[in-house]
């Protein structure tokens, strides 16, 4: 039992990564020339290959431009060193603020909208890029430049490929390292909500434009040191390998490898390299040299590659690997809490909203306000409007007209993410929970406004403290909810009834001064609907203020103190439950008239 | 410049982007029935021109081998899979309608081969043979993976670029071909020389949008097609069959691209290996289109050979590069007026 767990420790990323680390320092020393410059290779690709992981395996963007930004980083560092003698050191950083400037336009242009725009916007940047290098008579057109200084740390010159060796794979090591504390982050866990998910992160406090273009800049610096390294290796450029053709080849190793994991870009690089180099050896010799073979082989392995494993390589080998069950989430000091307004002030204020559709009115003025300290239900036949009234009041949507003020201040077509700032928490008709991410992790994303640690702090490991509270914090929730045993399943692998009760938790967790609740009792057992009650009631003794959708009237009429009812986007009638279910308005909406 | 040298600047722009257009439509039809980005589009393009190119010149084309190889691969593999499934008796009858209709097929190819028939028979074959390519990749490579997210169809996709582009150099070898234009016949409109031949790509590219256009936005097997792209599950609980959808929408794509070959074979020499760099701004218009609209499609790839034909003019070798940088300031205006719905995993 025990040796199982201290396996499956072994097993785990970051001793993989040291393990890794450990082999490279000795491959040097021992290993055949051959053997070192294919390392080299290989560590080169893997740098790459690790900023598609993040970019387009865990956040869902694809680039084919990643070659080109290591064209610029290789290009720079070329032409300052050879042609104005600069310091290799200080071209690096030339290359990284230049790709910086780069990425950041790129970004800025192709990530604030949805869609193909980035593949094809890296298309055309990275045949640009190469047709550039390729015609600039300055950087030696497409003969290309020698005679590039070797790099050298203090007095020591890293000429020969053994000691390249160990510095590519420093990189290699320090970039898996950080990459992997990264997505295990605060950061991490709003990138991995990126890719589908979007307007869910959106709701907990992540600026998902700003953080795609952050991520994209990063791959681009990622690819931009491997070709600083490139060309101090090869001491030689030309624009061959900076082509649409190896920026495609990167992400055939991110995916190959298995793009949602970072020792996918390990593998990807390595088998990819290896495949081409054994395919050019040995192909030529047994079929002859009249064809192109290797490329047609190679892209036939790809397809059954990927027809059997679809996630990549990696994935496929972690199953096989043992893994230490995880330990349950240590406590920790509480969060910073929200102090709660007094009871009975007006938290929140609707007046007037309007949405329209082209000529049809989802929500046509509607006029209500909500005081501190009540359950409020919307409720209302299908298409009365009410998701879109929630739309209005959590940003994802922006009123034609009208307004909405939360504690005094309008934020009527604010974002979602600052309107989550004010302290709004929602939850969805549709479950959205990022399917492959632990309920903690799911969790946790909720408390993502209650934290501060950034990249650099993750990427460092500083951010252990904050993230043991917001862990702690994330358990806490889950466990007020009735579902501390499921902390560590994956969310996918919940019952649907199980999912809905996780995004209260989520929601909780971002310790909301407003609840909005969007038919949280769908698909709940009858047990789960009294438990669910009963939560709410407890929230509403601590001072939080809950609207909810509910189509299920005898769980609504029994917990909520007032109901709105809506028709047709209007308001129909409001009161307390008892008003309401005699109301002959309201019987007129849902039953066709009243019973007589 | 003149406006001599501008007029046939359009001209040329506007035949070019004609054809890219016709790739664009191929694009965003296979993608929106199949979500697969078209990658080996413009090696289905080559390799119908160097097909027409090679019974021109009195050979059996190397298609015919290429064809028959894969027919034989998609009746084997569609045979396993429903003898697996237990469907014993129609396993061979699957197998015998994959493998036999290409075969077939090939074998009428090979004995036109030598006998130098007329241009429009050459034509129409070119197109069958290569049109057969399309749902035999779809059978062989995407339809076990058919669910998978764009991103591995993508690679997968790029991948089967690699794959066909190998053969076509072992079929077809490096050296260059033309094939001959429908007319050489042309006529003067004031100082402007117009060939037939661009009139001929003008129109056919003008007839085939609009009947795409009609097909999806009309009919309702168009519709049929669409709703695949949209709901596999829904589609086929609704009596479409996926499978079959996707099969049709590629060979519609691969006879559509082995027509943009023969429209642009007599203009511009192919290599093998020429097709990738033309699906490219066939690529680029469709984006311009939002890989959803037919005829955005077509103006943004009419674009793209305009700006193609006159940056050649001024800057000759910088016009790979203008096209594809004046792409990007393109990109920014669509993200402001284009709206978009997320996309699960």
């Amino acid at each position: 039992m025990r040796s199982g767990a201290g396996l499956g420790r072994l097993c785990s990323t970051p001793a993989i990564i040291a393990f890794i680390a450990i082999a490279m320092a000795l491959l040097p020393l021992i290993a055949p020339p051959f053997w070192v410059t294919l390392a080299n290779y290989i560590g080169l690709y893997t740098i790459v290959a690790l900023g598609l992981v993040l970019l387009t395996g865990v956040a869902g963007q694809t680039s084919f431009g990643q070659a080109a930004f290591v064209g610029l980083g290789a290009y720079t560092s070329a032409w300052l060193s050879t042609a104005h003698g600069v310091s290799p050191w200080i071209a690096l950083a030339a290359g990284l603020a230049l790709t910086f400037v780069v990425a950041l336009a790129l970004g800025f242009i192709t990530l604030r909208m949805r869609g193909h725009f980035l593949p094809l916007a890296t298309i055309a940047w990275g045949l640009s890029i190469f047709f550039l290098f390729g015609n600039l008579e300055f950087l030696g057109g497409h003969t290309g430049m020698a005679g590039i200084p070797a790099l050298s740390i203090g007095t020591i010159e890293l000429k020969d490929e053994r000691r390249m060796c160990w510095l590519i794979w420093l990189v290699v090591v320090a970039a898996l390292w950080t990459m992997h504390n990264v997505l295990d982050s605060r950061q991490g866990r709003a990138i991995r909500a990126l890719k589908g998910r979007l307007e869910m992160a959106e709701a907990f406090g992540v600026d998902g434009a700003r953080l795609k273009i952050v991520v994209f800049v990063y791959a681009a610096l990622l690819a931009c040191i491997s070709g600083w390294l490139y060309a101090h290796l090869q001491r030689f450029v030309n624009p061959t390998p900076f082509g649409i053709n190896q920026g495609i080849e990167y992400l055939f190793m991110a995916v190959v490898g298995g793009a949602g994991s970072v020792l996918g870009a390990l593998v990807g690089a390595t088998i990819i390299t290896l495949l081409k180099q054994y395919l050019q050896d040995a192909l030529p010799a047994l079929l002859g040299t009249s064809g192109n073979f290797e490329i047609v082989v190679f892209g036939l392995i790809v397809i059954v590659l990927l027809q059997r494993t679809r996630d990549g390589l990696w994935p496929w080998i972690d199953r096989l690997l043992p893994h230490a069950k995880p330990p349950p989430v240590p406590d920790a000091a509480p969060l910073a809490a929200r102090v709660q307004p007094a009871a009975a002030s007006t938290l929140l204020e609707v007046r007037a909203a309007r949405k329209a559709f082209g000529g049809l009115v989802a929500v046509n003025d509607l006029t209500f306000a909500l005081a501190c300290g009540e359950i409020v239900g919307l409720i209302g036949p299908n298409g009365a409007g009410k998701t879109t009234t929630f739309a209005l009041l959590s940003g994802a949507l922006a009123p034609t007209s009208g307004d909405v003020r939360f504690r005094g201040h309008s934020i009527a077509g604010a974002a979602p993410y600052r309107i989550a700032a004010r302290g709004i928490g929602r939850t969805f008709q549709h479950v959205k929970l990022v399917p492959r991410m632990s309920v903690l992790d799911n969790v946790a994303l909720g408390a993502h406004l209650r934290g501060r640690a950034g990249f650099l702090r993750a990427a460092l490991r500083l951010d252990r403290r904050e993230e043991a509270r917001v862990r702690a914090e994330a358990a806490r929730a889950l466990a007020r909810c009735g579902l501390a045993e499921f902390v560590h399943a994956e969310a996918q692998n919940l019952a649907l009834g199980q999912q809905r009760i996780v995004e209260i938790a989520r929601a909780l967790a971002a310790d909301p001064v407003l609840l909005l609740l969007d038919e949280p009792a769908a698909g709940l057992r009858f047990h789960e609907k009294e438990a669910l009650a009963a939560l709410l009631r407890s929230l509403r003794a601590g001072g939080m203020t809950v609207l909810l959708v509910e189509h299920d009237m005898a769980f609504v009429m029994g917990l909520a103190d007032r109901l709105i009812v809506m028709d047709f986007g209007e308001k129909l009638a409001e009161g307390v439950p008892a008003a309401i279910q005699s109301d002959p308005a309201v019987l007129e909406a849902y039953l066709g008239g009243a019973p007589t | 410049m003149d406006l001599s040298i501008a007029a046939l600047l359009a001209q040329d722009g506007i035949t070019n982007g004609a054809i890219y257009a016709l790739l664009a439509l191929a694009l965003v039809m296979v993608f929106a029935v199949t979500r697969v980005i078209l990658v080996p589009s413009g090696e289905l393009l080559t390799i119908g021109a160097l097909t027409l190119a090679a019974f021109d010149q009195g050979h059996v084309p190397g298609t015919v081998r290429l064809v028959a190889g894969a027919a034989v691969l998609a009746g084997v593999i569609e045979a396993v899979r429903r003898a697996r499934r237990g469907e014993g008796r129609r396993a061979l009858a699957g197998a015998a309608l994959w493998a036999g209709i290409p075969l077939a097929l090939a074998a009428l190819a090979a004995w036109m081969g030598p006998r130098k028939l007329p241009l429009a028979a050459e034509v129409a074959m070119a197109l069958a043979l290569t049109g057969a390519l399309g749902p035999l990749t779809w059978k062989i490579v995407f339809e076990p993976i058919a669910d998978a997210s764009v991103l591995v169809l993508l690679i997968v996709a790029v991948a089967v670029h690699f794959v066909l582009t190998g053969l076509a150099l072992y079929f077809f070898g490096a050296e260059g071909s033309r094939t001959p234009p429908f007319s050489s016949a042309s006529f003067d409109i004031g100082a402007l020389r117009v060939s037939v031949q661009s009139l001929l790509v003008l129109a056919t590219s003008a007839l085939a949008i609009a009947a795409l256009a009609l097909f999806f936005g009309r009919t309702l097997y168009g519709k049929a097609l669409h709703a695949t792209s949209v709901n596999r599950l829904g589609a086929r609980l609704c009596g479409i069959s996926p499978d079959f959808a996707g099969a049709l929408s590629f060979a519609l794509a691969a006879v559509l691209c082995a027509f943009c070959g023969v429209l642009i074979g007599p203009i511009t020499t192919l290599y093998y290996d020429s097709g990738f760099i033309i699906s490219l701004k066939g690529f680029v218009g469709a984006i311009i289109g939002g890989l959803a609209s037919y005829p955005l499609a077509a103006a943004g790839s009419l674009f793209v050979g305009l700006i193609e034909a006159f940056s050649s003019f001024w800057a000759s070798a910088y016009k790979e590069v203008i096209v594809f940088t004046l792409i990007i300031p393109v990109l920014l205006w669509r993200s402001l007026v284009t709206h978009h719905h997320e996309e699960d995993e």
